[in-house]
């Protein structure tokens, strides 16, 4: 094939306009992404896909990182320690099969302890995280006797080594954050997504839920998936596969 | 009727004296409970992250429901004009305030952060039921306070009606207001049904009534005063159908989950296999709480012992204390499931077991501690002020009645 002048020009031509408009396409894109002083925005819905069958019996790697990562620690009292993430096991009732995954809080869209809560503490950010804040939070528990996924822990004793990411007080409801921390500064993953990574199970991943490109809707839409108590259509930012 | 006299409590009797000296007493351990468990942290009482209320709920919960059960004998006179419930009504305002602040002063102590209680006070989620109450609550005091005014001052008395009908709906919402705050509760089985809410008012009825008599009987006779049989029978009848009313209720809350195959396992928890629930349930609630009383109420024979309805009403705040404690901690106690069709087998967070729990005495103390400030105001009350009638003979309370 030969190209004429004219054909070379053109070709030419557009080839200089593509790589002079497209980083600046790409410029818009990360302009639209978040500053820190910026609100969040519902334009994410950040979640995390949990692949059931990849989670390793025995592993705890995913506990540990987060309870490092924030500064979770207890007194060796497991019945009143704090547990931002736990792992369960479940069985099937006819079957008789039984699997193992993590659980932490849903982020639901439709969170029952945010509807509970008398003075707003329990809150949901515009991205999806539900959080608690920690200065309005009176210590009612409220929000622990709505939620159906035991997501939620009292600080029953006197806290240590906190991170100032994640200010822990006496007194009042915790949870998984999400790693709230991490997402606005743009990691864009989670302590426990990154430890199960490195574990080589991969059964965790963290995305947003509302874009169509990431590995989490990709995921997602090519095998079935549930969520967990599903009969009380929360919309959980948390979804399980093979389960 | 006759003319009604109201007269303070007169004489400073020891008896008197060495009630209110007790009372103080129990009032300053719950208190040092109370400083001893925020200062600790809720780790030294029984409570847990599976059993996140404890016994102070079950306190305060049955004294909110009783001070709105309180405030009925007021209502029958203003509301539904029964002349015979007229001089009984100021000591029914007094119990309804004293009774709430009790509940109010326990579950405001068993806050994880106590000290915030203006932040409960200046942030309001309107969606929470509790933001509710925390309304209906304090409006309860001043519209009691209010409807009290228009009792006890004789030119106010003709708004005593219009007032006692305003109270009597504040009060029907407020129980409302505190049976949803189980009501509303999706999560749990135990919970998360309508019924909750008419269920905890006709509780009241009967709670209410129990303690009422109960304060009622010991006053008249602390202060020489007589309380003659028509007021007596009446009340304790009284009582009785509200008993049969209780059980009513927890029938239709009975059936209807053992109609819904989701809930067969909290029924079969609470109604068969929950251990100290179960008898919680069956012989707290239903036998000691329930069915004696009710018997004693009813009966013309065995009713007309006042040591007998004495205990009967003790009884039904036993019954009371029982109900609450299958309710409130039966239903958290019962583990939930995440998924249909599959059981939590086990996890290192106590799921798909039933949590176990045992009150510690610091919380006991802080729960007895409401009762006591509730039995302090009215007896500080009652002696301050004309709140009981000179009598409640028969002649008095009855002009047609004839004596036998």
């Amino acid at each position: 094939m030969t190209i004429n002048r004219r054909g070379f020009l053109g070709i030419s031509g557009a080839a200089i306009a593509v790589s002079a408009v497209a980083p600046g396409l790409r410029l818009i894109e990360l302009a639209e992404g978040r500053a820190p002083d910026q609100a969040v925005t519902p334009k994410q819905r950040w979640g995390l896909l949990i692949d059931a069958a990849k989670c390793a019996d025995g592993c705890t790697a995913c506990i540990d990182a987060c309870h490092e990562e924030n500064g979770v620690t207890g007194n060796n009292r497991p019945a009143t320690d704090p547990q931002w993430i736990r792992k369960v096991t479940v069985e099937d009732n006819t079957t008789g099969f039984r699997q193992s995954f993590p659980v932490m809080c849903q982020h639901c869209e439709h969170p029952p302890c945010v509807d509970v809560c008398p003075t707003g503490a329990s809150f949901k950010r515009a991205d999806g995280i539900v959080l608690v804040d920690k200065h309005t939070c009176i210590g009612c528990r409220y929000c622990m006797m709505a939620c159906p996924y035991k997501a939620r822990s009292f600080i029953h004793e006197v806290t240590t080594g906190q991170k100032t990411h994640a200010p822990r007080g006496k007194g009042t409801v915790e949870s998984c954050t999400l790693c709230v921390h991490k997402v606005d500064r743009g990691d864009n993953t989670t302590a426990c997504a990154v430890a199960c990574k490195k574990e080589g199970h991969e059964a965790i991943l963290f995305g947003d839920l509302n874009d169509p490109g990431s590995e989490i809707r990709k995921r997602l839409k090519q095998k079935p998936s549930t969520q967990l108590r599903p009969d009380l259509k929360l919309n959980t930012g948390v979804r399980y596969q093979g389960v | 009727m006759a003319n009604i006299h109201y007269r303070p409590f007169e004489g400073c009797t020891t008896g008197f004296y060495g009630v209110l000296a007790v009372l103080a007493g129990v009032l300053l351990a719950a208190l040092g409970a109370a400083w001893y468990m925020e200062h600790n942290g809720h780790w030294v009482t029984g409570m847990t992250n599976q059993v996140i209320w404890g016994t102070p709920h079950v306190f305060a919960v049955f004294l909110i429901v009783a001070a709105s059960g309180a405030l009925n004998v007021a209502s029958i006179s203003s509301v539904f004009g029964r002349a015979l419930y007229k001089p009984l009504s100021r000591l029914s305002g007094l119990l309804a305030v004293a009774l709430l602040a009790g509940g109010l002063m326990v579950l405001v102590l068993d806050l994880g952060r106590p000290d915030r209680l203006i932040v409960a006070m200046t942030y309001y989620n309107f969606k929470s039921i509790f933001a509710w109450n925390i309304f209906l609550y304090v409006g309860f005091f001043a519209v009691v306070i209010v409807y009290l005014w228009m009792m006890m001052e004789r030119k106010m008395n003709v708004y005593s009606k219009p007032v006692g009908l305003f109270a009597f709906t504040w009060r029907l919402i407020l129980t409302t207001g505190t049976g949803s705050i189980f009501g509303f509760l999706v999560a749990r089985d135990a919970y998360n049904s309508a019924v909750l809410a008419p269920m905890f008012i006709v509780f009241s009825f009967a709670y209410g009534l129990a303690i009422y008599l109960l304060v009622l009987m010991a006053a008249m006779k602390g202060s020489g005063r007589d309380l003659g049989d028509v007021v007596f029978t009446r009340l304790r009848r009284l009582l009785g159908v509200f008993i049969a009313g209780s059980f009513y209720f927890v029938l239709v809350y009975h059936l209807t989950n053992l109609y819904i195959a989701q809930r067969h396992g909290i029924e079969e928890f609470i109604l068969l296999n929950g251990g100290i629930y179960t008898q919680m349930f069956w012989i707290g609630q239903m036998l000691v709480g329930g069915l004696i009383p009710m018997v004693i109420c009813f009966h013309n024979g065995l009713g007309r012992s006042r040591a007998l309805v004495t205990l009967a009403c003790l009884l039904v705040v036993i019954g009371g204390l029982a109900q609450m404690y299958v309710t409130i901690i039966g239903g958290q106690a019962f583990p939930m499931q995440l998924l249909p069709d599959k059981t939590l087998v086990s996890s290192g967070f106590f799921d798909g077991v039933v949590a176990s729990y045992r009150p510690s005495l610091p919380e006991i103390l802080l729960g007895v501690g409401g009762v006591a400030i509730a039995l302090l105001l009215t007896a500080v009350a009652v002696r301050a002020l004309p709140f009981l009638p000179e009598s409640l003979a028969d002649a008095v309370a009855d002009p047609h009645h004839k004596a036998a």
